[in-house]
């Protein structure tokens, strides 16, 4: 760690501190193909910064006699490769952050794979980056690899980018190379959006132009590559002179007089005085104090953490913003966006996710994926779902109004991720683009008569009885049995099944995974319309998936959505197989057949379990009566 | 912080790297209290929980911090450590938990007879896993720092424990912007690190500039010391076992870590201030975990195999 020598250090380590103070702070991301020795690179900043014990150099030593391809050199690369498989594997195939200062600057690295099937890895590192680092290999020059790398850089909104063009070292430091490969580059970014870049010669290996200027290339006249990431211009100044966002995460009321709302400023200024909006309710007040542990402010600034205390008593939670009163952010709850899907299970139009914004949880559906992008050949294609680490433009729904600004204006207000609602997995990012109008135009009419009145007319209590279950379970036996009792009794109902929606409201669908979401997307929306209109609805549907169910679920209110599940083993419902649908499923003549070749995913906490296999089905839709009697439904 | 008021209105105030770290480490500290039901700080009175207690104090000012502190006590660390963590209690005024794996003491286990591997699995793992169970928290923030150890740099600030604690280094949450995922199933826990992206240094200085009290010990001071396997382990307390023809013998010491005494390496030293600290650590040529005898133990990867199992 001898950046300083030891007679500086003498002279007064106090004053060393005072100056290290005054450091700022660039995140970074390196990318580059299998190959390009992005590894190698950060190695030889850590070692050359000197940033690197004697101890960690023992075991990188050590380790390089076992995994390492530089014969007796010590192979760089083993010092940022983290875990033991990876080691094994000599690729990196995560995310993972590493650590230096120089007299001007404390970098944050983060180190993504260059391998094909992990887009998702560098679009999380390139997300908090303020540069981007891009690697190509001389001898190889821009590869597919480097257009995809440039292309996920310019979509997350990257502006500072550095072309590292490594390995000179193997093309005899030739200009001419060089000059070639930068040429064939600036064509592709212009065409990308990358304004600028500045194409630095490098040899990470022997460590040309990395720290220290190279003796090798008196052509060029450029910056080395840590010179120029010293100096690269940061972020503040533009979001700092952005509009005022402060998202609100946390109401801090340590006792009845003090009320303040604690968040990062995450763009713009503010200061005591300040008119500002509280979005998304609109209310205005006046900033009366900027509190802190370390006394009251007399401005704060983007990208610090802060608490405000306002002049008027007003209702704000986490979720909220507060916002420049002369310059609010936009409000809508639908989008255009880009989304990058980072999940094995595909993303489904019409699937019920749900989205961080900010400090906002809202439910979220992707309702339209205008096209894909391929990442390859910039091409746009069409899409019915998106892969792992695909792309799209898509048309998004939040369940309510966010504020939120343009992505390109503002990486935090206009950011998002989706989170799938069985296993909690971050399965999506996504940037927002701008706000459909649709949602500004169509009001929610105000009605006299709402669905209390009406079921007070019928004198019932509305509700739908979500029948789910792999085919020949019974749910249509058992739900028409029910519904004739409910009938009997003088309840007015409705019974939703694949006859009555199949042949008509649903025509256009056949049996595939998206469509089977749309099926169950408009029976849910159907219901919801029926039980609004005071009906007790009956559903029989396999409804396969646990996220449409929850989907379903979501649309109603707590106590009116009823799942029963009939559950019944498959080789039971294939003995009976009244339709002789499995025997056609067998052999081949139906595909996607549930319980065959197509999943059924079993309620984890249905309202109602009907064993079928031991009960009849008048049993089951007496014990189903006698549960929702219990329920106070009827 | 009255810088605001020294800079000029209308300029671009450059934050400083120190501003910015403890601006995130708020920021994490406060999107786990608004989303975990029953958070806890694990405190293990180092420098590195030094920090993240005082960064604590300011992400819920004027508010204390809305969750406990739990130390796992392995019974066996520094004499000074206690009494530091008895003022410090005293000073912040939050509720402190004590857990120590009973069973084990009551077995018998010590650092001597039975092993590094073993004991620091049995009182430290075992342990905070006991307690994290007994209490029911579902979210833990510990002072871990990815510049630390090689494993440390791929994991998340959110770190997913599943409800057996384990860690999944294959199936991380992507984290990105600084949206972090909170969300869990029953059972299932986060640790939660705010001073991942901090290093050794970047503590230093904080401790320097924000004056924040650290255990004694990490100044240098005479103490009495035996070399065992090229480390010079503090003779705390009667209970350490001298080996036939071992002398303890007063040495200038000091640590650069806090852990077991008899677990923990000291080096000679005259550093008894802060900036002699930075003059030594800027020309230091042993990186801070090597004074730990647990790292060593299967090579490489016991750090990593340790996480899997639950260990911070």
């Amino acid at each position: 760690m001898a950046s300083v020598t030891e007679m500086e250090l003498a002279a007064s380590v106090e004053e060393y501190l005072r100056q290290h103070e005054h450091k700022s702070l660039l995140r970074f991301i390196t990318c580059g193909s299998v190959d390009d020795g992005k590894s190698t690179l950060i190695g030889r900043m850590l070692y050359d910064s000197k940033l690197l014990f004697e101890d960690q150099l023992a075991a990188v030593t050590k380790d390089s006699r076992k995994w390492g391809t530089q014969g007796d050199e010590i192979d760089l690369a083993l010092l940022v490769d983290g875990l033991a498989a990876e080691r094994e594997q000599g690729i990196t195939i995560d995310v993972a952050y590493r650590f230096f200062a120089t007299e001007q600057r404390k970098f944050i690295v983060a180190d993504t794979p260059g391998h094909e099937q992990y887009t998702r890895n560098m679009v999380t590192g390139a997300s908090t980056a303020d540069a981007a680092v891009i690697l190509v290999d001389a001898r190889n020059g821009v590869l597919t690899q480097t257009r995809r790398h440039s292309y996920l850089v310019s979509l997350l909104g990257i502006r500072h980018v550095a072309l590292a063009v490594n390995k000179m070292d193997a093309v005899e430091y030739s200009q001419a190379r060089f000059d070639e490969i930068v040429e064939d580059y600036a064509e592709f970014a212009k065409k990308i959006g990358i304004e600028e870049f500045t194409a630095i010669p490098i040899s990470a290996l022997k460590g040309d132009n990395v720290v220290a200027p190279s003796p090798h290339m008196d052509w060029y006249h450029g910056p080395t590559l840590i010179g120029y990431l010293e100096t690269v211009e940061l972020d503040d100044t533009r979001m700092q002179q952005a509009p005022f966002r402060l998202p609100v995460q946390w109401v801090n009321r340590p006792t009845s007089t003090f009320r303040g709302f604690a968040g990062m400023v995450v763009s713009g200024t503010i200061r005591p005085g300040d008119r500002i909006r509280v979005q998304p309710s609109g209310r205005e007040s006046t900033v009366a104090r900027i509190v802190t542990y370390d006394g009251e402010l007399g401005e704060a600034v983007a990208g610090q953490s802060v608490t405000l205390t306002l002049e008027d008593e007003i209702d704000i939670s986490r979720g909220a913003v507060i916002s420049g009163a002369d310059a609010p952010a936009q409000i809508a709850d639908q989008f255009e966006a880009k989304v990058v899907w980072m999940a094995d299970e595909p993303l489904m139009p019409g699937r019920s996710y749900l989205a961080k914004i900010g400090t906002n949880l809202v439910g979220a559906q992707v309702t339209d994926i205008k096209y894909q992008v391929n990442v390859n050949t910039l091409e746009h294609t069409a899409a019915k779902k998106l892969e792992l680490n695909g792309i799209a433009f898509c048309n998004v729904s939040f369940d309510r109004p966010v504020p939120f600004d343009p992505y390109v204006e503002n990486r935090d207000t206009g950011s998002f991720i989706l989170i799938d609602r069985m296993n909690n997995n971050t399965v999506g990012a996504g940037m927002l683009d701008f706000a459909l109008r649709r949602s500004q135009n169509i009001h929610h009419q105000h009605h006299d008569i709402d669905k209390a009145a009406r079921a007070a007319v019928k004198g019932q209590k509305p509700c739908v009885l979500w029948f789910t279950g792999l085919s020949g379970s019974g749910k249509s036996t058992v739900a028409n049995l029910v519904e004739k009792k409910l009938h009997a009794m003088g309840h007015h109902t409705y019974l939703l099944d694949g006859d009555n929606v199949r042949h008509g409201l649903n025509r256009d669908l056949g049996f595939t995974e998206e469509d089977r979401v749309e099926n169950i997307r408009r029976v849910a929306e159907v219901a919801k319309l029926m039980v609004d209109a005071g009906l007790i609805v009956l559903t029989a549907f396999i409804s396969p998936y646990r996220a449409e169910r929850q989907m379903a679920r979501a649309l109603f209110d707590e106590g009116e959505f009823i799942e029963v599940f009939m559950d019944t083993p498959l080789e039971i419902a294939e003995q009976r197989d009244p339709k002789g649908l499995y025997k056609k499923a067998r052999r081949g003549e139906l595909k996607n057949f549930t319980g065959i070749d197509a999943p059924y995913e079993r309620p984890e906490a249905a309202e109602l379990s009907i064993d079928t296999k031991t009960q009849t089905p008048e049993a089951g839709a007496d014990s189903i009566m006698a549960a929702i009697r219990h329920m106070s439904i009827i | 912080m009255t810088v605001a008021e020294e800079t000029p209105n209308l300029d671009t105030r450059t934050l400083t790297h120190l501003e910015r770290l403890e601006a995130e480490a708020i920021h994490i500290m406060r999107e786990v209290v608004a989303e975990a039901e029953n958070p806890v700080m694990l405190y293990s009175v180092g420098k590195d929980s030094s920090v993240m207690l005082h960064i604590a104090q300011k992400a819920f000012y004027p508010a204390k911090p809305p969750f406990p502190l739990l130390h796992i006590d392995t019974t066996w660390n520094f004499r000074a450590l206690y009494a530091f963590r008895a003022e410090m209690i005293d000073e912040v005024g939050m509720q402190l938990i004590v857990h120590i794996n009973e069973e084990a003491v009551a077995e018998g286990i010590n650092p001597f007879t039975h092993g590094s591997a073993l004991y620091t699995d049995v009182m430290n793992t075992v342990a905070l896993k006991q307690a994290l169970d007994k209490h029911g928290f579902d979210a833990a923030f510990g002072g871990g720092r990815r510049d630390e150890e090689k494993s440390r740099a791929k994991e998340r600030v959110f770190s997913f424990r599943t409800a057996q604690h384990r860690w999944d280094p294959k199936n991380q949450r992507p984290e990105l912007w600084k949206l972090y995922n909170a969300r869990k199933k029953k059972g299932e826990s986060i640790r939660a690190f705010p001073l991942s992206n901090w290093t050794e240094i970047d503590i230093w200085q904080y401790i320097w500039l924000h004056n924040v009290p650290i255990v004694p010990l990490y100044f240098a001071a005479t103490q009495p010391v035996v070399e065992r396997d090229g480390m010079l382990i503090m003779v705390d307390d009667e209970r350490m076992p001298l080996n036939p023809g071992e002398q303890p013998m007063m040495k200038q010491v000091r640590f650069r870590t806090m852990g077991c005494y008899p677990l923990t390496g000291a080096v000679e030293s005259d550093a008894t201030t802060l900036p002699d600290i930075f003059r030594e650590i800027l020309l230091a040529t042993a990186s801070e975990r090597q004074g730990r005898v647990i790292d060593y133990d299967d090579g490489g990867a016991s750090m990593e195999r340790k996480k899997q199992e639950g260990y911070y």
